[in-house]
C-alpha cells in the first residue's frame, strides 16, 4: 500500500473480530500532519478496537494500512506514537517525573535534556508541583493529566488520545483543548478518540463518525455537518402548515421549533410572513448550522436504520 | 529489556511484602541459630559424641533447607503470578506496550528482573543460615555454593513456571496452579522413593517411572536432591554407598543431579519461557 507524503494514519478496509463479534468492520480513514482528528462515535462503536489495531496492541483480522509510513503495528513508527490509553493506570510505586523517565526510556530518548522536557511536560499538564508525588495517590483526574504528559514525551509526531477527559472537570477539559491545539501546532497528527461531542466540535480540524465498527460520516466540521438550517421558535402551529413551507427549503418540526435546512437567509422575512398569514405566533428566528449532536444522532439514527433494514 | 528488568527491580524493592520476607527469614535464621546452639550446648554437656553431633546437625539443616525451599517456590509463584497478569488487568501493559518493545523483551525483562530479587533473597537467606548454624555448631557443610545454586534454581523454575500462566490467567490462579504443581513434583518424587525400597526387596516393581516424569515436567524435585547432596557430611555418603534404601529416605541423596538432568533444567526453563513469549504474542490487549 502506498501512502501519499503527509498522511500519518492511512488505513484501508481495517478489521477485527473476537470471536463471533465483529468489532470493527471496514474501517477506512485518513489522518494528516498537523490536524487533530476526532473519531466519535457512541459507545462500543469500535473506536478503542480501532486504536489498539494502529498500535498492534491487538491484530486485525482484515484490511492493511500505514501509520506514520510503516506497516500497521511496526514497532519503529511506535517510538514516534504518544498514546494515551482509556483505561489504564501507571505503576502506583511510581513517582510523576519516574514515569516519564520511564517512557523516555522505552522510546530511546537521550538522557540530556530530559529534565527541561519532563518541566515543560509537568507543566503543561498542570502537574508541575507534583512531579515528586507517587502516582498511587493521584486522583483520577491526576493520573489522566499525567497520562496526557506520557503521551507528549519525546514530541512524538502522532499523539494518541483515548477519551483524554474522562476524569476531567472543565477547566482540566480546556487545559486539554489547549495541549491538543499546541501539539497540533508544532505539526503533530492529533488523533482524538471521544464521545463527548462538545470537545469533538471545539477542537478538531476532521472528523469521523464511526458507528458499529465502520465510518458513516468523515470530513471537516462544515462537511459533516452539512447545510445550514434556520430555528425558529413558533407557537400555534400545526403540521400541515409546517409542510406548505416546502418551498422555502426541508422543514421539520419537533412541536416547538420549526427548522428549515438550505434556507436563504434573504428568504426569512417571507418565511415569516406565511407563518404570520397561517395565525402562528413567532418568537425567535436564528439561523446557523445544526448542531454536532443533532447531526451525529440523526446519522447515527439513521445508519442503524439502515443496518436493520 | 533491561529497563523492564530494572524498573521490577524497583518494584519489588519499594513493595512493602519484599522486606517482610527478608525480616521474617533474619529471624527465622536467628531463631534457629538460637535452637541449635542450645541443642549442640545441652549434647555436649551430656557427653554425646561428636561426630554425632554433627549429623545431627545436618540433618536438621536440611530440614530448615526443605522447609525454606517450600518457601522459596512459593515466594517464586506469589512474585511470577501477577508480574504479567495484573499489568495487563490494570491497564498498565497497555501503556507499556504501545512503546516501541518487543513483547518478549517486556516478559524477559519481568523475569530478570524477579529472578535477580529471588535469587538475591533465595540465596541470600540460605547463605545466612549456613554460617550461622556454622557458627554455632562447628557442622560446614562439604559444599555451600552447590545448596546455594540449586535452590535459586529451584526458586527459578517455579518463577518461569508462574510467568507462563501469568500470560493467560489471573494472578491468583497463576499461582495457585504453580504451587500444586510443585507440590505434585515433590510428591512425584517422595512416591519414587517408597518405590526404590519396595524395588529393593521385590525387583518386579519399578516406581522410578513416577520420579522420572515427574522431574520431567517440573524439575524442581531433582534440584531439590542437589541441595540435600550439598549439606550431607561426606562421611553419611560414603557409609550409604552400595546400599539401595539409602535412596530412599526422600532427605538423603546418594549422588548430586546428573549432568543430563541439569541441562534438561535448562532447556526446561527456555522452553517454557519461549511458550510465555508465544502466548503472550499472541494474546489481545
Amino acid at each position: 500500500m502506498i501512502t501519499e507524503p503527509g498522511l500519518v494514519i492511512d488505513v484501508a478496509d481495517l478489521r477485527k473480530r473476537y470471536g463471533r463479534v465483529q468489532a470493527l468492520s471496514g474501517l477506512t480513514m485518513t489522518v494528516r500532519a498537523g490536524e487533530i482528528f476526532g473519531f466519535l462515535g457512541p459507545n462500543g462503536a469500535g473506536k478503542t478496537t480501532a486504536v489498539k489495531l494502529l498500535l498492534g496492541l491487538s491484530r486485525r483480522t482484515g484490511g492493511q494500512g500505514t501509520v506514520l509510513g510503516r506497516p500497521i503495528g511496526d514497532r519503529e513508527a511506535r517510538r514516534r506514537i504518544g498514546y494515551l490509553p482509556e483505561l489504564f493506570r501507571f505503576q502506583p510505586w511510581l513517582r510523576a517525573r519516574e514515569v516519564l523517565d520511564l517512557h523516555a526510556d522505552l522510546i530511546g530518548m537521550p538522557r540530556s535534556g530530559r529534565k527541561p522536557a519532563f518541566d515543560a511536560v509537568l507543566e503543561l499538564v498542570g502537574l508541575a508541583e507534583r512531579g515528586g508525588t507517587a502516582v498511587g495517590g493521584f486522583s483520577k483526574g491526576m493520573q489522566q493529566r499525567l497520562g496526557i504528559g506520557v503521551a507528549l514525551v519525546g514530541d512524538p509526531a502522532l499523539v494518541i488520545l483515548d477519551e483524554p477527559t474522562s476524569a476531567l472537570d472543565p477547566i482540566g477539559r480546556m487545559d486539554v483543548r489547549g495541549i491538543l491545539r499546541s501539539a497540533r501546532d508544532r505539526g503533530a497528527a492529533v488523533l482524538l478518540n471521544s464521545h463527548l461531542l462538545t470537545e469533538v466540535e471545539q477542537v478538531c480540524d476532521r472528523l469521523a463518525i464511526v458507528d458499529r465498527g465502520v465510518v458513516i460520516a468523515e470530513g471537516s466540521l462544515g462537511d459533516v455537518l452539512g447545510a445550514r438550517e434556520t430555528r425558529i421558535r413558533v407557537e400555534g402551529l400545526e403540521p400541515p402548515g409546517a409542510a406548505r413551507l416546502a418551498r422555502f427549503g426541508t422543514p421539520r418540526f419537533d412541536g416547538r421549533d420549526l427548522f428549515i435546512r438550505d434556507l436563504p437567509e434573504a428568504q426569512v422575512p417571507e418565511v415569516v410572513a406565511e407563518l404570520v398569514g397561517m395565525g402562528v405566533r413567532v418568537h425567535e428566528v436564528a439561523s446557523g448550522r445544526e448542531s454536532l449532536e443533532a447531526r451525529f444522532l440523526e446519522l447515527v439514527r439513521g445508519h442503524r436504520g439502515d443496518t436493520a433494514a | 529489556m533491561i529497563t523492564i528488568a530494572r524498573l521490577t527491580i524497583g518494584e519489588a524493592a519499594r513493595r512493602r511484602i519484599l522486606w517482610v520476607l527478608v525480616a521474617l527469614a533474619v529471624l527465622a535464621v536467628a531463631l534457629t541459630g538460637w535452637g541449635i546452639d542450645r541443642l549442640v550446648s545441652l549434647a555436649r554437656t551430656s557427653g554425646t559424641a561428636e561426630l554425632t553431633i554433627q549429623l545431627g546437625v545436618s540433618q536438621i539443616l536440611i530440614f530448615i533447607a526443605f522447609q525454606f525451599s517450600f518457601v522459596l517456590a512459593m515466594t517464586a509463584a506469589f512474585l511470577g503470578a501477577p508480574a504479567i497478569a495484573n499489568d495487563i488487568e490494570s491497564g498498565i501493559a497497555l501503556a507499556l506496550l504501545a512503546r516501541p518493545i518487543r513483547r518478549s523483551s517486556y516478559l524477559l525483562g519481568r523475569w530478570l528482573g524477579l529472578a535477580v530479587v529471588l535469587v538475591a533473597y533465595g540465596a541470600g537467606s540460605a547463605l545466612l543460615a549456613i554460617l550461622v548454624v556454622s557458627r554455632v555448631s562447628g557442622y560446614t557443610p562439604p559444599s555451600i555454593v552447590g545448596p546455594l545454586a540449586y535452590l535459586a534454581t529451584e526458586g527459578l523454575v517455579v518463577l518461569s513456571l508462574s510467568l507462563l500462566l501469568s500470560t493467560r490467567l489471573p494472578p491468583i490462579g497463576a499461582g495457585a496452579i504453580s504451587v500444586v504443581i510443585y507440590g505434585l513434583s515433590w510428591a512425584a518424587g517422595a512416591i519414587e522413593r517408597v518405590g526404590i525400597a519396595i524395588t529393593a526387596r521385590n525387583p518386579d516393581v519399578n516406581l522410578e517411572i513416577v520420579g522420572q516424569v515427574g522431574r520431567a515436567i517440573l524439575p524442581t524435585d531433582g534440584l531439590w536432591r542437589g541441595v540435600i547432596y550439598g549439606l550431607e557430611p561426606g562421611v553419611v555418603v560414603a557409609a550409604a554407598a552400595g546400599n539401595p534404601l539409602a535412596e530412599a529416605n526422600p532427605f538423603f541423596a546418594t549422588a548430586p543431579p546428573t549432568l543430563g538432568f541439569l541441562v534438561w533444567t535448562g532447556v526446561w526453563m527456555i522452553l517454557v519461557m519461549t511458550l510465555a513469549a508465544i502466548s503472550l504474542r499472541r494474546r489481545e490487549l
